[in-house]
Parts: C-alpha cells; sequence; structure tokens
C-alpha cells in the first residue's frame, strides 16, 4: 500500500516537474498557432479527438462523397470551412487562419485548398431561388 | 573463347569532368524547367488542351524506346549466343537501365502533379495501359540489374543465358505496352490498331542500336581503347537491316491507311498538306532518318559513316516520334464524318503547338541525365572491354 | 426499400402535404432528391437528351455552366478549361449546317476510365463519369483517350472556386453533370439555362427509370449518339443529328 501510495507521489512530481519545464522553456521560435473558433457551440467531436484525428475523418468522407455521393455534413471540409473560417477574412487561411496557422505551426503542407475553396459561402439566401 | 578483360575508365581528366559538368548543367536545367511548370503551371509550355503531350512526351518516348532496344546487343550475344556481342553486353544492358531512368524522370516531371507520384505507385487501375507500364519499367530495372549481376559476378556467370532471356522477353512485353499507349486510343485515328506495338519494337531496335554505337565510339575514343572493325562492321549491318525494317513498317502503315477512304483525310495531312508534319515526315523521317542512314551505312565503311548515320537515326527517331505524338493530336478528332466542324474549343482545326523552352530543356535534361549515369557507371564499374580491337574479340564465334 | 427509408419517404409526403399551398415548393424534385445519407445507385442511369432541332444560336447552356461550377478563364482560349461548348456543324457537300452543345457524354464504357493508370478517372454508380482530384496526377491520358475532346487540363492556378465544384492546377476535369445539383435532386445547369432562357432543347434525367420523361421519348421517338461506332453507350443522347 505504501509502496503505491509512494509511486503515485513520484508520479505527481514528475509530472509537476515536467509541467514546470513547459512553463519555463524559452520562447519559441515559430510563432504558436492562433486558434479562434468563430461560430458553433462544439465541433463534431472532442478538440483533442479532431487535433488528432481530423485529417482521417476528411479522408474518409472526401472517398464517400467523392466515389458513393454520400454527402453526409457531418465531417465534410465544407463544414470545416463554414464554422472556421475567419469573421475578418472569409477564410481559413491567411496569416490567422484556422487551418494555416495550425499547419504552420507543425510544418505539415496542406493539400486541400489548392482545388477547394478556402472561403466561407455566402449565406443560402443570397442563392437563386 | 577468349576471355574479356572489362575495365572501369579512369576518370580523372579535365576532359571527363568537363563532360560530366556539362551533363551535370543540363540536367539541372531539366530539373529547374520542370520546377517551372510545375509552379506555373502548363500554360507556360507550347501544350494546350488540344496538345496534351508535346516535347516532353517525344523527348520520354525516344528515351524508354531506345533503353529497350540498347537492351538488343546484349540480347543478340546472351540469347542468341553471337559470341562477338558477348564484350558489348554490358554496356548494352547499362544504356537499357540509364536510358529508361532518363525517360522516366521526364515523363514523371512532366506530370501535372509530379507530387503525387506516390499516388501512382499505390493507386492502380489494371485496365490501364499507363498502369501495367508502371510495373513493366519497374521491373525491366529489376531484371536487367539482374543480368548485370549475372555478367559482373563472376560466380553468377552460368545464370546470364537464363537472366539474358527473361531481359529479352521483358523488354519485348515492355515496348509493346509502350506502343499500346498509343495502339489502344480508340478515339484517334491516327494510333488505333494494332500496329503500334510491333512499330514501337522495330523502331527500339534501331533507336538503340544507334545510341548504343554513338555512345560505344565515344567511350572507346576517349578512354582511348582500340575498336576493331569486326564488331564495327557487324553493327553496321545490324543497325542497316533495322533501319530498313523501320521503314517498312511505316510504309505499311500509311499504305493500309491510304486503301481505307475513312483515312484518307488522314493520310492527305500526314503526307501532304500538314504543313510543319508533313515537313518533319518526308525531311526528318524518312530522308535523315531512312534513306541517308542507309546510303551511309551501305555505301560508306567508314567509321565516321557510320557515327553519321547513327546520329541520322537519333534525329530522324525524334522526328518520327514528334510526328507520331503531336501531330497525331493535332490531327482534329473525327466526329462528325463528312461534316465539317467548328468551335471555341478548336474542333475541326489542326491544333497549333510551338515547343517551348521549358519543355525542350525538360527533354533534354532526360537525355544528359541518361549519359550522365553513364558516365559515372563506366568510372565505377567494369562495364567497357579494355580492347575491342579485332584481334581481341571472337571473330570467328560471332559468325558461328 | 428499408423500413427506416419508407418512413422517411412518409414524414416527406406528410410534410410537403402539409405545406402543399406554401408557394414556390418544387414537389417533383423534392421526391427524387437523394437524402444525404444514401449512395448512388446502379438501379439509376443519369443521363440527356438533346434535340438539336431546337438548338438555336444562343450559348445560355454554356454560359450556365461556367458560372454554376465557376469555370473562369485567363483569356487564353488554348489552356483555359471548357465543360460544355457548342459545335457548329456543316454537312461538306450540301451545305446543311447545325449547332449542338458538347460535354461529356457519360459513357457506359468510357475510354478515359479505362486509360486513367491511378483511377481517378472513375465512372459512379449512377453513370456519372468523374475525376477524383485527389488521385488525378495530371498525366493527361484521358485528354487523349476521350472521343469528344470533353476533357480539359487545368493549365494554372485557380482560385475563387466554388464550394461545390473543387478545381486546381495539374488536373484533369471536364462536365460533371452537374453531380452535385443531381445529388439535391436538381437537373444540371445547362438544362435549367436551356429550358429557361434557350430553345427547351435539352432534358435530363434517369434513363433506366421507366416512368421518367427521357426514358419514355427515347424509347419513342428516334435518338443518336455521336460515334455510335465506338460502342460507348452514351449517356448523352441526341435526336435530329
Amino acid at each position: 500500500m505504501t509502496r503505491i501510495a509512494a509511486a503515485a507521489i513520484l508520479a505527481a512530481s514528475l509530472v509537476l516537474a515536467v509541467a514546470a519545464d513547459a512553463q519555463q522553456a524559452p520562447p519559441a521560435r515559430v510563432a504558436a498557432p492562433v486558434i479562434k473558433i468563430e461560430k458553433g457551440e462544439a465541433c463534431v467531436a472532442p478538440a483533442d479527438e479532431m487535433r488528432r484525428n481530423h485529417m482521417k475523418m476528411l479522408l474518409h468522407q472526401r472517398d464517400r462523397t467523392m466515389r458513393q455521393g454520400l454527402r453526409e455534413p457531418q465531417h465534410s471540409l465544407k463544414g470545416c470551412v463554414e464554422c472556421h473560417a475567419s469573421r475578418d477574412t472569409g477564410s481559413v487561411l491567411g496569416k490567422e487562419g484556422f487551418c494555416s496557422s495550425c499547419h504552420e505551426y507543425t510544418a505539415v503542407k496542406i493539400d486541400c485548398f489548392q482545388c477547394h475553396t478556402p472561403l466561407r459561402q455566402a449565406p443560402a439566401a443570397a442563392r437563386r431561388p | 573463347m577468349a576471355s574479356v578483360q572489362y575495365r572501369e575508365i579512369e576518370g580523372r581528366s579535365g576532359a571527363y569532368l568537363a563532360l560530366l559538368g556539362v551533363l551535370g548543367a543540363l540536367v539541372l536545367a531539366g530539373l529547374g524547367a520542370a520546377w517551372l511548370m510545375e509552379h506555373e503551371g502548363h500554360h507556360i509550355t507550347g501544350m494546350t488542351n488540344r496538345i496534351v503531350w508535346g516535347t516532353p512526351h517525344v523527348f520520354a518516348v525516344f528515351l524508354i524506346v531506345a533503353a529497350s532496344g540498347a537492351l538488343n546487343v546484349a540480347s543478340i550475344a546472351s540469347v542468341f549466343g553471337r559470341e562477338l556481342y558477348k564484350p558489348l553486353a554490358r554496356l548494352s544492358a547499362l544504356l537499357a537501365i540509364t536510358l529508361l531512368a532518363g525517360g522516366l524522370a521526364v515523363l514523371v516531371l512532366d506530370l501535372g502533379r509530379p507530387d503525387r507520384l506516390i499516388v501512382a505507385m499505390t493507386h492502380y487501375n489494371f485496365k490501364s495501359v499507363f498502369a501495367w507500364n508502371i510495373f513493366l519499367y519497374t521491373g525491366f530495372f529489376a531484371v536487367v540489374a539482374l543480368y548485370l549481376w549475372t555478367m559482373l559476378e563472376r560466380r553468377m556467370n552460368g545464370y546470364t543465358r537464363r537472366a539474358g532471356v527473361l531481359a529479352f522477353l521483358w523488354r519485348l512485353v515492355l515496348t509493346t505496352g509502350t506502343g499500346s499507349i498509343f495502339g489502344f486510343l480508340v478515339a484517334r485515328e491516327p494510333y488505333a490498331g494494332a500496329l503500334m506495338a510491333p512499330l514501337f519494337i522495330v523502331m527500339s531496335f534501331s533507336f538503340g542500336l544507334a545510341v548504343f554505337v554513338l555512345v560505344l565510339m565515344a567511350a572507346c575514343r576517349w578512354s582511348g581503347r582500340s575498336l576493331g572493325d569486326a564488331v564495327l562492321g557487324r553493327l553496321r549491318s545490324l543497325l542497316g537491316v533495322f533501319v530498313a525494317t523501320v521503314l517498312y513498317f511505316v510504309a505499311v502503315q500509311h499504305l493500309s491507311n491510304l486503301y481505307i477512304a475513312r483515312q484518307h483525310e488522314l493520310e492527305r495531312f500526314f503526307l501532304l498538306e500538314g504543313g510543319v508534319y508533313t515537313a518533319l515526315f518526308w525531311l526528318g523521317q524518312v530522308l535523315v532518318g531512312g534513306v541517308l542512314p542507309l546510303a551511309l551505312l551501305f555505301g560508306a565503311a567508314s567509321r565516321g559513316a557510320l557515327a553519321a548515320a547513327a546520329a541520322c537515326v537519333i534525329a530522324g527517331g525524334f522526328a518520327q516520334l514528334y510526328v507520331l505524338i503531336i501531330g497525331g493530336q493535332a490531327y482534329p478528332q473525327q466526329m462528325f464524318p463528312e461534316k465539317e466542324v467548328a468551335s471555341s474549343f478548336f474542333d475541326g482545326v489542326v491544333a497549333s503547338y510551338a515547343p517551348s523552352l521549358p519543355e525542350v530543356a525538360l527533354g533534354a535534361g532526360g537525355v544528359a541525365l541518361a549519359l550522365a549515369l553513364t558516365v559515372v557507371a563506366l568510372r565505377v564499374l567494369p562495364f567497357l572491354p579494355a580492347s575491342l580491337a579485332d584481334a581481341d574479340v571472337d571473330v570467328l564465334g560471332g559468325t558461328a | 426499400m428499408s423500413p427506416e427509408r419508407r418512413q422517411f419517404l412518409a414524414w416527406g409526403a406528410a410534410a410537403a402535404a402539409g405545406s402543399a399551398l406554401a408557394p414556390g415548393l418544387r414537389l417533383v424534385e423534392l421526391a427524387q432528391a437523394r437524402s444525404p445519407e444514401e449512395a448512388a445507385s446502379k438501379l439509376q442511369r443519369w443521363g440527356l437528351l438533346i434535340d438539336i432541332t431546337k438548338c438555336g444560336g444562343c450559348d445560355d447552356c454554356v454560359t450556365a455552366c461556367h458560372a454554376e461550377n465557376g469555370v473562369s478563364g485567363h483569356g487564353r482560349p488554348e489552356t483555359d478549361a471548357q465543360w460544355i461548348r457548342k459545335l457548329s456543324v456543316r454537312d461538306k457537300r450540301t451545305g446543311y449546317a447545325q449547332a449542338l452543345p458538347l460535354m461529356c457524354q457519360h459513357c457506359e464504357h468510357p475510354p478515359c476510365v479505362d486509360v486513367c493508370p491511378t483511377g481517378a478517372s472513375f465512372k459512379r454508380d449512377d453513370g456519372i463519369v468523374l475525376v477524383d482530384k485527389h488521385t488525378c496526377i495530371g498525366c493527361r491520358y484521358c485528354v487523349l483517350a476521350c472521343p469528344y475532346g470533353a476533357r480539359s487540363f487545368i493549365h494554372e492556378a485557380v482560385s475563387g472556386q466554388k464550394a461545390d465544384v473543387p478545381r486546381g492546377k495539374g488536373t484533369v476535369e471536364s462536365c460533371t453533370l452537374c453531380v452535385h445539383r443531381v445529388d439535391r435532386g436538381e437537373t444540371p445547369a445547362c438544362v435549367e439555362a436551356c429550358n429557361r432562357d434557350g430553345g427547351k432543347a435539352m432534358a435530363f434525367g434517369d434513363l433506366n427509370d421507366a416512368a421518367s420523361a427521357i426514358h419514355r421519348r427515347l424509347k419513342s421517338e428516334a435518338s443518336g449518339q455521336i460515334r455510335a461506332d465506338l460502342a460507348l453507350n452514351t449517356g448523352v443522347r441526341y435526336q435530329g443529328l
């Protein structure tokens, strides 16, 4: 019993030490990403899952939409842009763009927007009846 | 059987380094051109929505066709047992690999999305001739590398014949695949038909041997090795036969088209009214690539004449592929027989095309890459015999 | 039909009945729309029937298509994309002249799909031929293979795309039969424009559906395919050729 308690204390102190270390780290050379969420209460999944798996969701949805014509809105790129485009620029790209700022920080090239528009669409009312 | 001594070239002279430097500069220029095309998009080239395959494809197809043909010399030695060709087999297989590498580099760098090459390696449509060719090309590298190994490694010499047969069969299938890229295009009158595959095979014999002869003569001359008349005489008559065969196939192709009323417009285009394509056909393909080399090969026995004939065959080969690939696209697709067609998308008219500098630079870069790889390989491994003088090659064995 | 689907339709019918008086509600098209959770089906084959005797001098179909799909040029006609174009066809001997719109013919046996090395060029279950730009490497072999010159290669960077119609440099594209509209239960933009402003020459529908107008017309009236000799069984049929 005491051994377990000791282990727990050790673990806790380690975690604290690491956290303290992280706080004291010198400022990064690359600017931290700006994550501004402009619209909506919650994403389609918790934030940590989205961070880890958004590309898998998009890839899965991409093939369903392209090959089978399944246009479920849940994991569509259009849906991402709709919520996450900046209120000022209307885009998910740009200096503080939702997609680009993180991708620049992590140095992962996004290929989506060579073809897909990064801009939020005009409200549906503007569409011809 | 005389045992042949192979030796690396020394490669320390200023001339060697200068050659490598020039080739390297050309390769860099080609890479720069590819980067520019990828960055700006293909609108900076001469290619359009009507001529989607331009000058880079002429170079790429030439190199790929010549690659499989360059292997012929080795095949004659290993498969058909002609001893005279045996000392040449290593260089022949080496050229097969390097020419293919140069051709594929051009092909890949001309893609709209060369960054997606990995997609071409992971997604396959097995009905596509292109997809077959991806396997044929990569397989060719492996098979010829194996073949070279059996030649270079003394303990493996016993397997040379078997590897040679495999490589020979593979190259026939490979060139069939290259020809079928065009032959299977049902919608294009200038291409569609089974003749494309054998035509490409005889073209490969001719272009590949021409490249081989020039490289062999240059390598021996610049490395100070003797090259006897026995070897050159044999290559001369072989090249003559190949050039004549290409002419024969081209004649059959056009004669059968001339017989078919539906194809009369097509023949009028290529043989009479096609402007630059007609000129390139008669002057480039037929005169420079066919008649002139035949006259040089059978009319004069000098080395200069042989070298000139090989150069002519190469020039004529480029002309032939230009007429076939670009002329074949420039000729309007026939959707409505007996009707005149016009549109904003250049239907019914001969599409215009002029090669652009980036395209030529990319193509020339591929040629330079093939030659640079050869030049480096000759220095690193013993591909070239120490001597090809008449006394050192098995003249009698060759005639057996 | 699955119970869920039946339930869905029943609700749809109830909702439609309840709002039958609502202005502008298009009952017919709504009934055809697939739900986003339903995949394109082999039971359907979308196609066009174009009566070229009614096709006049306008190019409303072209304008509407390019506006709908965000296909804009750079003032370079040789490299700019065209998804649909008007062809003038004139008999060499008699001089008899006709005009017709030409676009991807959505073949049952598309040569462009056969030749594509990566499978990017593909035919959807409901017969619509598309390019998957995610796997297109830009080799342009399909452009060479198409008998109709229907495909364009994107020669330079694109911006201002429509959200439903991604387009980008270095890939090949062609008429999608307005697949994004078809999936919503609407007709392609060219057909809509032709029937609104043009000669009412174009009709869209399910070639397999015995109840559809296009099916009935194809059954009772003469029609043909361009390059029928290639036996590609095109989804776009012409009358008056």
